[in-house]
């Protein structure tokens, strides 16, 4: 503190300590973030990596060898899992956000001072465990439930008609879980687009459509982008809503690897799945970034 | 399970009773003891065979000798496994458990963390593996792939014989000779169950007797698998005729294809997990594989009064979890009484007038029956002569003879069975 103090007295250089604490400062910033990187992020992704390429049994122990087999294996095995995992969360994220958009768009445009009280409403059953609501749906959407009973007791729906076990069920499961993920970021960023900039272009002729189009659309894009994120990367590696929602032909990737890391105890097998999951999903990542990226995310 | 509501109106659906009581023969008891010999054999090679040598009576010695009692006890449960009681506060209290601390001076953490083996075993394996305390004394582990590991890995703790009198003395003689526990070194039986049909007469619209029941197209779409393999590969295996001890891999994969065709003809619905008791009773699926105790449950509780169990004709399975002690285990002289001490017919009748599963003392019948001869209140005694002419807590010979035990599978084996099975379940 001496110092700083007679640093700060006069023109003089400042003393080495100071200078010392200044060329550090910023690693000394990054230090918590990156042990935490460090710790909890790069050592098991190492270690993932290295289970993968293992060979051997649980009784037996595991070996690395390079087994590389591991990844054709699980491709071969397990490939329409994959395929069910993305396209049942690419449907939910796309479900999510045509319900999403209309949402934020009126509660940020047209609800006023009660805007609050409305997103307060919204979020509401959020704070309730995931798990529970999905089990509320399960029951909900049950064939003689209190949805389709009367329904089918009025002859509305055919006595075999079901949601339950299907992927529609998975998909709208998806779809609501991660549904404040897609609505909170879209509102976030049209609730500040500048109010002028909509009366700047009704000024120049813009009718309502186009000034959604031009100005309100491309404004919340950051929003949109986040919120895609937000709700596709955990809707694709969910498999608690195919676990209580789905059926037969339903099994997303996530519940085999659930599957061979905790009952066939074949961690090699459930690493390379894990690893062929994160490198495909950020592949998806990266394109979906090239195409419809946008600068502002960064200058936001 | 833990149910302490006494006052049960309709103890016992008669109908229900029927399915499970209907006398059948069989030849399964002879086929039984043939198979036990060979697991003997299989888990004596696994011995020699193996990186380390099988735990011999020095072993044993060696952890008997230096251990002492300790005055606590850990023991790791499933879920409404046990009597429930409440006290005065509303705290949930477990009087068997208090009068077994009364009876040894021994106070009893009970804990309720065993959802299922495999996730259970998934948890507590890496612990073992570097060789960790579990911090568990007792563990109740199914019969199946899980207890073969435990027993291959060397991670139960071998009982002491001369610590066990109660269980040499009172136990059921079948659980004496179990396949999965060659000599009841590692361990002692908590409780058994039947695998089964479950089904819903109401919406089958006929009595269910068959496995062919469940591939029945009339019932596309409402039919309820289990998604654990063992259940569903061998209840498969002995529908079709096949002794699950004796199978080969080409009859794992003959019960696979005709489980495949059940599938891609839409008459499974799903393959469930515990929740199939659910769907069962919300009338998703019409007919389900199920668990003996589960329809039990679901019949007293309110409004679903009309499931049935039955065991297929073809045969069915039975299951037996099993409590045992991880190595490592800080207090296995107090384990080990505990373990004894349910074996004394009074405590056994205790925990069976609660549990309905298959109790491994049948010596508990006698202490019921005589409960409920003196028992005033009306209603109690109706619950207790329940309980002691129950076939699902005191199974009579004739319907044991007719299930068989998982089949046993060495790593290998299981590789090959998951692969099997799995590619028909999880899809």
């Amino acid at each position: 503190m001496q110092a700083v103090a007679a640093a700060g007295a006069g023109p003089r250089k400042p003393a080495l300590r100071v200078r010392l604490t200044r060329a550090a400062a910023p690693y000394l910033l990054i230090l918590p973030g990156g042990a935490w990187l460090l710790l909890f992020f790069l050592l098991p992704i190492l270690t993932l990596a290295v289970t993968s390429l293992e060979s051997g049994d649980f009784i037996a122990g595991f070996n690395f060898d390079w087994n590389l087999g591991n990844y054709s294996f699980g491709l071969q095995l397990y490939s329409s899992q994959f395929l069910h995992s993305i396209e049942y969360g690419g449907a939910a994220t796309v479900v999510a956000f045509l319900v999403a958009y209309p949402a934020a768009y009126w509660i940020a445009f047209y609800a006023g001072p009660r805007k609050a009280a409305y997103l307060l409403i919204v979020l509401l059953p959020f704070f309730v465990s995931f798990v529970i609501r999905t089990l509320s749906w399960e029951t909900l959407l049950a064939d003689y439930g209190p949805l389709f009973k009367p329904l089918k007791d009025a002859g509305l729906l055919p006595g075999d008609f079901r949601v339950l076990a299907t992927p529609v069920a998975v998909t709208g499961g998806l779809a609501y879980t991660f549904f404040p993920f897609m609505m909170l970021p879209i509102f976030a960023s049209l609730e500040k687009i500048d109010r002028r900039l909509v009366e700047a272009a009704e000024d120049l002729f813009a009718n309502r459509f186009e000034v959604f189009r031009r100005v309100i659309f491309p404004l919340s894009l950051p929003g949109v982008f986040a919120g895609v994120l937000l709700t596709g990367i955990p809707s694709v590696a969910d498999y608690v809503n195919q676990d209580l929602l789905g059926g037969v032909g339903t099994t997303m990737i996530g519940r085999v690897i659930e599957e061979q890391f905790e009952v066939d105890i074949n961690y090699p097998l459930a690493a390379s799945l894990a690893f062929i999951f994160m490198v495909g999903l950020l592949a998806m990542l990266l394109a979906y970034q090239r195409i419809f990226g946008t600068k502002e995310i960064l200058s936001d | 399970m833990s149910d302490t509501d006494r006052d049960r109106p309709s103890y016992i659906d008669p109908s229900f009773l029927r399915g499970l009581t209907q006398a059948r023969f069989s030849r399964r008891t002879a086929l039984k003891g043939a198979g036990m010999l060979s697991a003997a054999g299989f888990l004596a090679a696994c011995g020699i065979g193996g990186k380390t040598s099988t735990p011999t009576s020095a072993h044993v010695n060696w952890v008997w000798d230096k251990a002492t009692k300790a005055g606590t006890l850990d023991f790791a449960n499933w879920p409404l496994y046990i009597d429930t009681g409440t006290d005065a506060a509303g705290n949930t209290t477990y009087p068997s458990l208090d009068e077994f601390t009364k009876a040894t001076g021994i106070k009893v953490n009970y804990s309720e963390p065993i959802q299922d083996d495999a996730s259970f075993f998934a948890k507590i394996a890496p612990t073992l593996q570097q060789g960790h305390s579990t911090g568990y004394d007792i563990i109740v582990i199914t019969n199946g792939i899980q207890m073969s590991n435990l027993q291959l890995k060397h991670w139960l703790v071998e009982l002491d014989p001369s610590k066990m009198p109660n269980f040499f003395k009172n136990a059921a003689p079948r659980l004496l000779t179990r396949s999965f526990d060659v000599g009841n070194k590692f361990t002692m039986p908590w409780q058994s169950g039947f695998t089964g049909i479950g089904y819903n007469p109401k919406r089958t619209g006929r009595d269910i007797t068959s496995f062919q029941d469940l591939f029945d197209p009339a019932f596309k779409g409402k039919v309820g698998m289990f998604a654990g393999n063992q259940d569903t590969g061998n209840l498969a295996l002995v529908g079709l005729g096949i002794k699950p001890d004796k199978s080969t891999p080409a009859d794992w994969q003959k019960a696979a294809d005709k489980l495949k065709q059940q599938r891609d003809a839409g008459i499974v619905r799903k393959y469930y997990d515990q929740s199939y008791i659910k769907a069962l009773a919300a009338g998703d699926t019409w007919i389900s594989m199920a668990w003996s105790g589960d329809i039990f449950q679901a019949n007293l509780s309110a409004g679903n009064n009309d499931l049935k169990f039955v065991i297929p004709v073809e045969g069915g399975l039975i299951w037996t979890d099993n409590m045992c002690i991880p190595v490592g285990a800080a207090h296995p002289v107090d384990a080990i009484t505990y373990m004894d001490y349910v074996y004394q017919p009074e405590a056994a009748a205790t925990l069976a007038e609660y549990i309905d599963y298959i109790t491994p003392v049948p010596g508990a019948k006698a202490v019921i029956e005589q409960q409920a001869a003196t028992e005033p209140d009306k209603d109690t005694k109706a619950a207790l002569l329940g309980t002691s002419e129950s076939p699902l807590v005191f199974p009579p010979a004739s319907e044991l003879a007719q299930t068989s035990y998982y089949r046993e599978l060495t790593t290998s084996e299981a590789t090959q069975w998951n692969a099997i099975f799995n590619s028909v379940i999880i899809t």
